[in-house]
């Protein structure tokens, strides 16, 4: 094309009118960061804020794929346009990654009102990919009306979600002690709605139990969890879950919550951009590498501390008084 | 720009077409792939064509990797090419592996399907060929 218009731009109009070659690029470019991407983000933004977006997290092989697929059929019916994000470790050895949650959601993949994401974390923790936030921003600007998010889920804190999504949906089963994990994983403070997927198999009232123990504790006056039980792969109590998901959406719109959580959102986004931006220009070419070394090299082995002071004093980010003793 | 750009990830999609249960094969060669640095998306059994070029463009796939057993070889993979090729994604590069006769690779391979690779085919060499070609594709794209 001899079009002077660059191509991310090219991309996100084509995307805009249906064509899933030029999104899949589109998410391709936000998924790698850089210039490239903060050049075409604020008409993306421009087009945020109307998709709900839904996080799914919890312990590996609760079912989250499974359920993400059934209740996005269910969505479906309601004839709304539904991504899917989902994202797996990225291994920190080879850099490599096996995406393998498309194995549950087979269902989705000729809906052409679907349109399912794989992403590796790529050094990221937390649950999600640095970039998981910005394929959203993208979904969302293309039209989708919810995203759902599904988190690595290897059972550590993957409360990051809970930074992206308007509604998290905690996913636990029974019989695994799952309850207690999710508590010390920091994932009752973040959980807008529980799921106790496995509703076949036994143990159920007993993980609820002790999810409604545990809510007991949780004093802040804000919106009571819902507990759901589902059986994700016949699609068992996936109404119910739709039902409560659209509820907290519609609490958390009318409390103000919703624009609450979005202006914090965006805030911690600049913060972690900022941070990130800082940290590329500060460590860019080799001159810091070779400041550091020489500064550290001296006949006598100095403190981290005291080289750091020096380097920010170079940089003039802290003043060059001499403390007094 | 350099095509091989570490943090641009060659991406694969592994599929297992055809009616058989089997799909060893496929995630070893998922493994393997994700081993040599590749990021591999996994679709698992029962694929038709349709499923695998509709997944490969949502996945913005850089690769197709196909187990083929069954010797539906002559049908599926030209479809999947023509599929791509119609969906505007022709370049996204085919390859596999299964027991595949000369005379068959030679007219695959006219029709743009990549090189299919033998049984037992060391994971090194399949990897290599993928750099080199994805190297090479996205080189010559243009957009
Ligand atoms: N018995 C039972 N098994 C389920 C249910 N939902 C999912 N599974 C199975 O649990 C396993 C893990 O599911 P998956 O969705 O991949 O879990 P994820 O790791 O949390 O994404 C698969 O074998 C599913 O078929 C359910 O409601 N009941
Ligand atoms: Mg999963």
């Amino acid at each position: 094309m001899t079009s002077t218009i660059p191509r991310a731009k090219q991309w996100q109009q084509r995307a805009q009118s249906g064509d899933r070659v030029a999104l899949a690029r589109l998410l391709t470019l936000a998924e790698r960061g850089g210039d490239e991407f903060a050049e075409v983000h604020p008409s993306i933004h421009a087009g945020n804020g109307r998709a709900h977006r839904i996080g799914f997290t919890g312990p590996p092989g609760a079912g989250k794929s499974t359920l993400v697929e059934a209740y996005a059929l269910e969505l479906r019916k309601r004839a709304q346009r539904v991504a899917v994000i989902c994202v797996d470790p990225t291994s920190p050895f080879t850099g490599g990654a096996l995406l393998g949650d498309r194995v549950r959601m087979n269902r989705l993949t000729l809906d052409p009102g679907c349109f399912v994401r794989s992403m590796a974390s790529r050094g990221w923790f937390g649950g999600l990919a640095r970039t998981s936030e910005d394929v959203a921003d993208v979904f969302d600007a293309v039209g989708y009306d919810r995203v759902l998010i599904e988190t690595v889920g290897v059972g550590q804190s993957e409360i990051d979600v809970a930074r992206a999504a308007d509604t998290t949906v905690v996913v636990l089963v029974p019989g695994t002690g799952d309850a207690v994990q999710a508590m010390k994983a920091g994932l009752m403070e973040v959980a807008d709605l529980f799921v106790v997927n496995k509703a076949d198999r036994p143990g159920v009232e007993r993980v609820v139990a002790e999810l409604e123990e545990v809510l007991q504790l949780r004093a802040d006056g804000a919106h009571k969890p819902a507990i759901v039980q589902t059986v994700a792969m016949n699609g068992e109590g996936i109404d119910e879950l739709s039902r409560c998901i659209d509820e907290h959406r519609e609490h958390c719109a009318a409390s103000g919550q919703l624009a609450t959580r979005r202006a914090a959102r965006a805030a911690e986004k600049v913060r972690r951009l900022l941070e990130q931006a800082l940290r590329d220009r500060l460590f860019a070419g080799k001159g810091m590498e070779r400041r550091i070394e020489e500064a550290l090299q001296s006949s006598e082995p100095r403190s981290p501390y005291a080289v750091v002071r020096e380097l920010l004093q170079e940089l003039g980010l802290v003043s060059k008084e001499t403390r007094k003793p | 720009m350099d095509p091989l750009d570490p943090q641009d990830k060659i991406r694969v999609l592994v599929a297992k077409p055809g009616l058989d249960g089997h799909d060893r094969g496929a995630k070893v060669v998922a493994a393997g792939l994700r081993d040599a640095g590749m990021e591999v998306i996994y679709t698992g059994l029962h694929q038709t064509a349709e499923m695998i070029v509709e997944a490969a463009i949502q996945e913005d796939a850089d690769v197709v990797g196909l187990s083929i057993l069954s010797g539906a070889h002559m049908t599926l993979l030209p479809k999947v090419k023509r599929l791509l090729d119609e969906k505007g994604a022709g370049h996204i590069l085919i390859t596999g592996g299964g027991i595949i006769p000369d005379d068959d690779l030679v007219e695959l391979e006219k029709l743009g399907i990549g090189h299919l690779f033998g049984p037992g085919t060391a994971l090194e060499r399949i990897a290599a060929y993928i750099r080199d070609e994805v190297g090479k594709r996205r080189a010559a794209r243009v957009e």
